[in-house]
């Protein structure tokens, strides 16, 4: 591109010598650069850096679609190859927010059409994606190869066929927990006899039949295929099949795995896994029946990661199989494999990173012997474990204060004690001293959900200690205004904080204003908020949408209200856009 | 002069506004005491903390409605889950109580129990041979074989083993 004109700014005093390098000499240094945050680092040092960074950057990652217009972002950066947008608020995830508030895939779809038509990955989180945009992606980008759909929804099966029909060069196709129609659209079998660059395909989330046989040809002629992750319809001795024809298969994702026991069914089943040298990553199983389990043992050994979050597997059965995964480094179990289940995992898998342990029954009275136990067996034997996710319904400051110790190395702790406000079982007291445990001992600790019974004090910990806390889910916590304060007065690298069901109130939201906009956003529902503070909020920072939900039903406008009205849900966060201009009724910008 | 009872209001836990400390500490010593206890479910304490909250607890929509529609197949019959019902053997001194489940079919429920009350039909001095008869949803007695498993497995409430001097 050549030396632009910034690099030769005037001044007296002579300009270092690499100031007369062009620009892509920059662009090849910064190549080099793969986190997003040093190449931006670099892009603020002087203009020069500015320019080469911004037209070399490859992959962009958009972590609040409304932070910036579409068509910005792709004028900003006019070489990106691989675009990452997400949408809707995280606890968009648990239904507190109502459907239709926005993050529209479109707008962005139609932007890269236009400024980015070298672009090969596209990846959406949270967002609604139409057929139309489905269609566009496939019309507009000859070389797109990688498409990922995470959370999403608005599309059906006759979207899909359209990206299975159009691109060529498709080498992922990664749907993950998408709400898809069925419109018994043959998407499968759109993709063409020709083609064979497929390496990833999950199709986990669609409800619907798909034509085995077609399946089964595209898996033999996609050498390449390393993921399959089949959906619920796929009959178990047609798993078996298909591992016979993709014996290469590195992630697999199973679909239903339970059927009325035959021992030829068994018998075909262990054959065809034994043939699989090179599997890696299990997940799918879902209602897996025990007898079937055994299956598997063949490739236990080899398994880094094993997903059986969706197998209503009692302790037992699970106990059997998780024995024979010494390699395993992510394990995703529901609490049916109870403190007992834990404790072979704590001294079977020594390599394990990462651990999530879901609520089998999250409604009920709580019969699964799953306690803190468990937890701590596990923080005491695995020196690599850095992310926990643990539902359970009791625990101690004890406990916490053990596994902080233990664990210091922790970089995502999150804990959801099931009952709101449930104190230390044995003491009775709060579990400030646990929690506050875990951020002193945990200086690496990006990640945070608390629960249980909680006043102020746990969050002045919070506040002094966790300095490289990125994300702080609080609920049903504190006791004041205080609890709020002193999170936004600490916590040097807050980014994400989302707040539900907490005495919180105006006065920390605007006396800490200025920190809102270091931050990608706040949520706050069901607390003490009025919309007074809120208006002054949007006043006093003009470079933050401040987004006020009332129910759906009741849409008045905010104008008429006086301050002292309640607000029940909160959505702030920085943009350079402007505010958005796709609000449904219910939703009122401040 | 209107008095406004704010103190004692009776809500679940997460219920907004003010005068809730009284619900609140309740709920949160109702649950200390089921945790505690280890029962899971105080008869008195229960009804006042179960309730469901918006979004609570924070289990992916997603993953909810796949438990869920797990746990209504497991309901209806679908495979998965314990379905035990009562063996019985006349002449045996007690009844005995099986997963259905836990069969793939007729040939192994037999086998199983043969297993069972083989000891039983020794003893009595029984000759070995038996059918099985069940008793379906409108209490009518059936020799099980007829229907195929899954079918038999949604409709079987009781099972009876007919010895074979009973059994045609």
């Amino acid at each position: 591109m050549g030396r632009g004109v910034g690099s030769r700014s005037g001044g007296g005093a002579a300009q270092p010598p690499w100031h007369s390098l062009p620009d892509e000499v920059w662009e090849h240094a910064f190549s080099f650069l793969p986190a997003a945050a040093d190449r931006g680092a670099a892009a603020g040092a002087c203009r020069g850096w500015l320019r080469a960074e911004r037209r070399s950057r490859r992959r962009l990652a958009v972590a609040n679609c409304y932070a910036t217009s579409p068509r910005d972002a792709v004028e900003r950066f006019p070489s990106v190859r691989a675009a990452e947008v997400k949408g809707k608020p995280h606890f968009a995830d648990f239904g507190l927010v109502p459907p239709a508030w926005g993050a529209e895939a479109a707008p962005w779809v139609a932007a890269a059409a236009d400024g980015w038509p070298l672009l090969e990955e596209l990846s959406f989180k949270r967002m609604v994606v139409t057929d139309e945009c489905l269609e566009m992606i496939a019309a507009s980008f000859r070389n797109f190869q990688v498409l990922r759909l995470v959370s999403c929804e608005g599309f059906s099966t006759a979207g899909l066929a359209a990206i299975t029909e159009g691109c060529r060069n498709l080498r992922e196709l990664d749907l993950q927990e998408n709400y898809i129609e069925d419109c018994s659209s043959h998407w499968l079998s759109s993709f063409p006899e020709s083609f064979t660059s497929l390496e990833t395909l999950n199709f986990s989330c669609l409800d619907g039949e798909v034509n085995f046989a077609v399946l089964e040809r595209l898996v033999t002629r996609c050498h390449n295929l390393k993921t399959l992750k089949l959906n619920n319809a796929i009959p178990l001795d047609k798993v078996a099949s298909l591992l016979r024809k993709a014996p290469h298969i590195v992630e697999l994702g199973t679909g239903k795995f339970s059927a009325d026991y035959h021992p030829d069914l068994f018998a075909k089943l262990e054959a065809a896994f034994a043939g699989c040298k090179s599997l890696r990553r299990l997940s799918g199983a879902w209602d897996a029946v025990p007898d079937y389990l055994s299956a598997f043992y063949g490739v236990c050994e080899g398994l880094t990661s094993l997903n059986l979050s969706y197998a209503t597997v009692r302790g037992p059965e699970l106990i059997k199989f998780i024995s024979r995964c010494k390699n395993l480094q992510q394990l995703w179990v529901m609490d049916l494999i109870e403190d007992h289940g834990l404790a072979v995992v704590a001294s079977t898998c020594s390599k394990l990173q990462e651990l999530r342990v879901f609520p089998s029954d999250p409604f009920g009275a709580g019969q699964v012997l799953l306690t803190e136990r468990g937890l701590v067996d596990v923080s005491a034997s695995c020196p690599m474990l850095e992310s926990v996710l643990y539902f359970c319904r009791r625990m101690t400051n004890e406990a916490l204060i053990t596994i902080a110790k233990n664990r210091p190395n922790f970089t995502c702790f999150r804990l959801c004690i099931l009952e709101p406000r449930t104190p230390d079982y044995i003491t009775q007291q709060s579990l400030d001293a646990g929690f506050s445990a875990i951020v002193e001992s945990c200086k690496g600790l990006r990640r945070l959900s608390v629960s249980g019974l909680l006043t102020d004090l746990v969050f002045k910990s919070i506040g002094e200690h966790a300095d490289r806390l990125e994300m702080l889910s609080i609920a049903f916590a504190g006791n004041s205004d205080l609890g709020l304060h002193y999170i936004l007065s600490g916590c040097k690298s807050l980014k994400k904080l989302e707040i539900r069901d907490c005495p919180f109130g105006n006065k920390p939201l605007l006396a800490n204003a200025a920190k809102l906009e270091t931050m990608r956003s706040l949520w706050m529902s069901s607390c003490s908020l009025t919309l007074g503070a809120c208006r002054q909020l949007a006043q006093k920072m003009p470079r933050l949408t401040v987004e006020i939900m009332n129910d759906p039903g009741r849409a008045c406008p905010l104008d008429a209200l006086p301050d002292e009205s309640p607000v029940e849900k909160l959505y702030v966060y920085r943009t350079i856009a402007g505010p958005r201009s796709d609000t449904p009724d219910y939703v009122q910008i401040v | 002069m209107e008095i406004i009872d704010a103190e004692l209001r009776l809500g679940p836990p997460g219920s907004s506004g003010s005068g809730d400390m009284a619900a609140k500490k309740r709920s949160a010593a109702a649950a200390a005491k089921s945790e505690a206890s280890g029962t899971g479910g105080d008869p008195d304490a229960a009804p006042a903390s179960k309730v469901q909250v918006v979004g609570w607890p924070p289990v992916g929509a997603y993953r909810k409605s796949t438990v869920q529609s797990a746990s209504a197949a497991r309901e209806k019959g679908g495979v998965g889950g314990g379905l035990y019902v009562k063996v019985s053997m006349d002449g045996a001194p007690y009844l005995r109580k099986v997963d259905l489940r836990t069969y793939g079919g007729y040939g192994e429920l037999r086998d199983a129990l043969a297993k069972l009350f083989g000891a039983c039909d020794k003893a009595a001095g029984g000759a070995g041979g038996f059918a099985v008869a069940y008793e379906d949803k409108d209490g009518d007695l059936m020799l099980a074989g007829d229907v195929p498993w899954d079918m038999f497995i949604c409709s079987c409430k009781k099972l009876r083993i007919m010895r074979g001097s009973e059994a045609r």
